[in-house]
């Protein structure tokens, strides 16, 4: 029974054809937030996920927030660095730079940690956006 | 450089921005973009506004 609905499942979805532009998209929308909407030519959308996603990270940095970097420690810092990973260029950039280290002193702060690591995550659901247009799954 | 923000206008501008993202990745259409990011939107600032609402009166 739960073979035969598995099989009806499989024959009612048609397999999804990898082109380039499926692989390029979300690889560039995860570096550049938006630009993966921006080389399938949906500009405006592109422009507002950039500016959307890297106003609330650089934000959480110009708030003292904490960046996280990979750990195998406590779940919650995993959690964290996996979030502020979403965030492409701009966790790499940050690392580079040796920003958000800091020590969280005030609340404010720790609403910037979560501003990083929620833009992370924003930028995921804008990957996984950009590999739906670039399927012909979404328009 | 660094930027202070009150509760309420960290709570303003996350809503603001998490909405547009959730506007454009969870709708077809242009306007039922619009639509549903003023929908996230309003929601984000109610439960703020709630909450805050609930909070103030548990301290009384």
């Amino acid at each position: 029974m739960a073979n035969q609905t598995t099989a009806k499942s499989k024959a009612a979805e048609p397999a999804q054809p990898v082109s380039t532009m499926s692989v390029i998209a979300p690889a560039l929308g995860w570096l550049i937030p938006g630009a993966g909407h921006m080389i399938q030519k949906r500009w405006i959308r592109g422009v507002l996920l950039l500016v959307s996603i890297g106003t609330l990270f650089v934000l959480g940095l110009m708030m003292q927030g904490h960046i996280y970097k990979a750990n195998g420690g406590d779940i919650l810092d995993i959690l964290g660095f996996i979030g502020d990973l979403g965030a492409g260029g701009l966790y790499i950039t940050t690392l580079t730079m040796n920003w958000g280290q800091g020590a969280i002193a005030f609340a404010i702060a720790d609403y910037g940690t979560k501003f990083m690591i929620v833009a992370g995550l924003l930028n995921f659901i804008a990957v996984a956006d950009a590999y739906h247009i670039a399927i012909g799954k979404k328009q | 450089m660094t930027v202070h923000l009150t509760h309420f206008s960290a709570a303003f501008v996350f809503a603001l921005f998490a909405s547009i993202v959730f506007g454009i990745t969870h709708r077809e259409t242009t306007r039922d973009m619009v639509r549903y990011g003023l929908y996230c939107f309003a929601m984000f600032m109610g439960g703020v506004l709630l909450a805050g609402w609930a909070m103030w009166l548990i301290r009384r």
